[in-house]
């Protein structure tokens, strides 16, 4: 609670980051108090232009774009989450195990984590969701997160090996306890923090995979989620109808969340900076 | 020599191996571990034409299709199969525009990729490395700030979502640009300077949509590096020996603070590669994504395993060979 006050008094992008948190876990919430039901169409009067009724306007199946929007809104969050939590699972493995052991295990791993670095990920995610058409959109997180670790593997990889060399990982050691205690005892929570810049830049980047797939009609085109939304706006050719509020909103939307999450994983980066910490405190003393 | 070969050459030759082995090794058995039998989606369609056809046909049609798609025989010998595949780039005829190969319709795809990729991601890296610079040294200056802030905007915004709404500006709302295609619809390629320029002028909104969103990142990790770098000590040593400001950023800090960036370059290749793919579909561009949303669209099977085997290839080549001419930037290298 202490930090976030910190960091809501020191970092205007803290702040702004924060205001797009509220409004999205708003949308969020207020899925739950919809008048209409996610899947419903034909429920209102079909194309109709943003006016005091429907915030959004309507799009060309009847339905709220608004209401519908905090339903996708809700499914891509989900989305993120399980995509950077499971992720993270694997990063964390992989890069404790290479930065502890180091050696030729350290080499292989490094090899292998490389290669998903250099792979193109978007034509591999098309053939897997092509041949698993339609798959739910929390499945859809899994697929994602098996190829979104390896950057972030490199990251916890460097920062145990100059954990490896503290005193602290040496008394541990000749004290007995064995590699998994001390990786994950000792070193893990070093981590936490950075975990946590981490999962936002990875949700952020599962999200935007989500609408890239989803454009291409490879997600469920029946559940809304930003992508889905956005599909089915181009399905109807929006824009060459005029119908401009349709993809305008979800696109909008999106940015808004690409942009908080990004201010909230390097806020918090710059958080974590001791050069950081110092300035806060020399500040603290001068008032 | 022979331990720069070791020391340099041997773990950049086992990468690339590396990458490919991964590369189409996910490749062959994501569809086998699918509920989706390719063969089976096809004689479905075949049937949905509205063709009827006796047993014996049937069994035979689907005989060559296991062919086609290298679903014959147990799993080991449809590995080793579709290594050879891989390995001759040969992926049988595509079934859509049957009988032309996959190789063909991946040739006749893959310069207009490889055009549109490596001109937006250089153009990206060195205007977002040398503004990154700049900024970086200037840090306290009002427009250095706002160059971040822009930056900072931009990077996180993913490919498709900067290219449908470069689309929709330029080309919708205010129609300077083409909305799509590679040249004018109905025209032939042809080697004049009218068709270049149009070729040109269709290029510059999906490479526009590239470069903004690459640039970001390089310029924020170039600023980062600059920064650290001006507090080094041989930085303020020149700047105490009255050294013009020019030439410490450019020949002093810059200098040092690029090679982090070549680097990164060589990682950014496949993500950059993903974008163009995406961006393609968004405009109609003639290149692989094009060619890889078609086939999907028609459930050509060959053609998507030919595209992605190929592109897996392709980006670990250009990796490969950017990495083999690094020495030449990194003095350190050589001398190790």
């Amino acid at each position: 609670m202490d930090a976030l006050k910190k960091l809501l008094k020191h970092d205007i992008r803290f702040r702004w980051a924060f205001g797009i948190f509220s409004v999205i876990a708003l949308m969020v919430l207020l899925s739950f108090f919809s008048p209409y039901g996610a899947r419903e169409w034909n429920v209102v009067p079909a194309t109709q232009p943003p006016s005091l009724q429907h915030p959004f306007g309507t799009n060309s199946m009847g339905q709220d774009i608004f209401w519908k929007l905090t339903f996708a809104v809700r499914n891509s969050m989900i989305l993120a989450v399980i995509a950077a939590s499971v992720s993270r699972v694997i990063a964390i493995i992989v890069g404790l195990v290479a930065g502890y052991l180091g050696g030729i295990p350290d080499r292989i791993l490094m090899t292998v984590n490389d290669s998903f670095i250099i792979i193109p990920i978007l034509p591999i995610l098309i053939l897997l969701s092509t041949i698993l058409s339609g798959i739910p959109f929390y499945y859809l997180g899994c697929i994602i997160a098996l190829f979104g670790w390896s950057q972030d593997a490199r990251l916890i990889r460097s920062l145990t090996l100059s954990l490896r060399e503290r005193t602290f990982t040496h008394t541990a050691y000749y004290s007995g306890m064995g590699m998994m205690k001390i990786v994950l005892r000792e070193h893990l929570p070093y981590m936490v923090p950075i975990l946590m810049a981490t999962i936002m830049s990875n949700m952020l980047w599962a999200i935007g995979m989500e609408i890239t797939l989803a454009v291409i009609g490879l997600a469920k085109v029946e559940t809304p989620t930003l992508g889905v939304i956005m599909y089915w706006a181009s399905e109807y050719n929006s824009m060459l109808t005029g119908t401009w509020w349709w993809l305008f909103f979800p696109i909008s939307l999106s940015v808004l969340i690409f942009i908080g999450l990004y201010m909230f994983s390097t806020s918090l980066n710059r958080f974590l900076d001791p050069r950081t910490r110092l300035m806060m405190i020399s500040e603290r003393k001068s008032e | 020599m022979k331990q720069f070969l070791l020391i340099y050459l041997a773990p950049r030759l086992v990468q690339y191996v590396v990458v490919i082995f991964i590369g189409v090794t996910v490749a062959f058995f994501a569809p086998r571990f699918s509920p989706v039998d390719p063969v089976e989606s096809m004689m479905a369609k075949v049937e949905g034409l509205g063709m009827t056809m006796d047993p014996e046909s049937v069994a035979r049609m689907k005989e060559s299709l296991k062919d086609l798609y290298g679903l014959g025989g147990s799993l080991p010998e449809q590995y080793l199969a579709f290594w050879k595949r891989a390995v001759t780039l040969d992926f049988g005829p595509s079934l859509t525009s049957f009988p032309t190969p996959v190789s063909a319709l991946v040739k006749r795809s893959l310069p207009w990729t490889l055009g549109l990729l490596a001109t937006a991601l250089g153009i990206s890296w060195l205007l977002g490395s040398f503004l990154g610079g700049v900024a970086g040294y200037f840090e306290s200056r009002k427009w250095s700030k706002f160059l971040e802030a822009g930056a900072m905007m931009m990077y996180p915004i993913p490919y498709f979502i900067s290219a449908i709404a470069m689309q929709i500006l330029l080309a919708y709302v205010f129609p300077i640009f083409p909305v799509g295609g590679a040249y004018p619809f109905g025209t032939l390629p042809e080697f004049s300077l009218g068709f270049v320029l149009s070729i040109l002028q269709h290029a510059i909104l999906p490479g526009l949509s590239l470069v903004l969103i690459g640039m970001g990142w390089w310029f924020l990790s170039m600023k980062a590096m600059i920064s650290r770098v001006v507090a080094e000590d041989y930085v303020t040593f020149a700047q105490a020996g009255g050294v013009s400001s020019r030439k410490i950023l450019f020949s002093y800090a810059m200098r040092n603070a690029i090679l982090p960036q070549v680097t990164s370059l060589f990682m950014a290749i496949g993500s950059v590669f993903s974008g163009a793919i995406i961006t393609e579909v968004v405009f109609n561009y003639p290149g692989l994504g094009l060619l890889l949303r078609k086939a999907i669209a028609t459930g050509d099977y060959s053609v998507i395993m030919g595209v992605i085997v190929m592109s897996i290839v392709a980006i670990a080549s250009a990796v490969l060979i950017l990495d083999l001419i690094y020495p030449l930037i990194d003095p350190r290298i050589r001398r190790k």
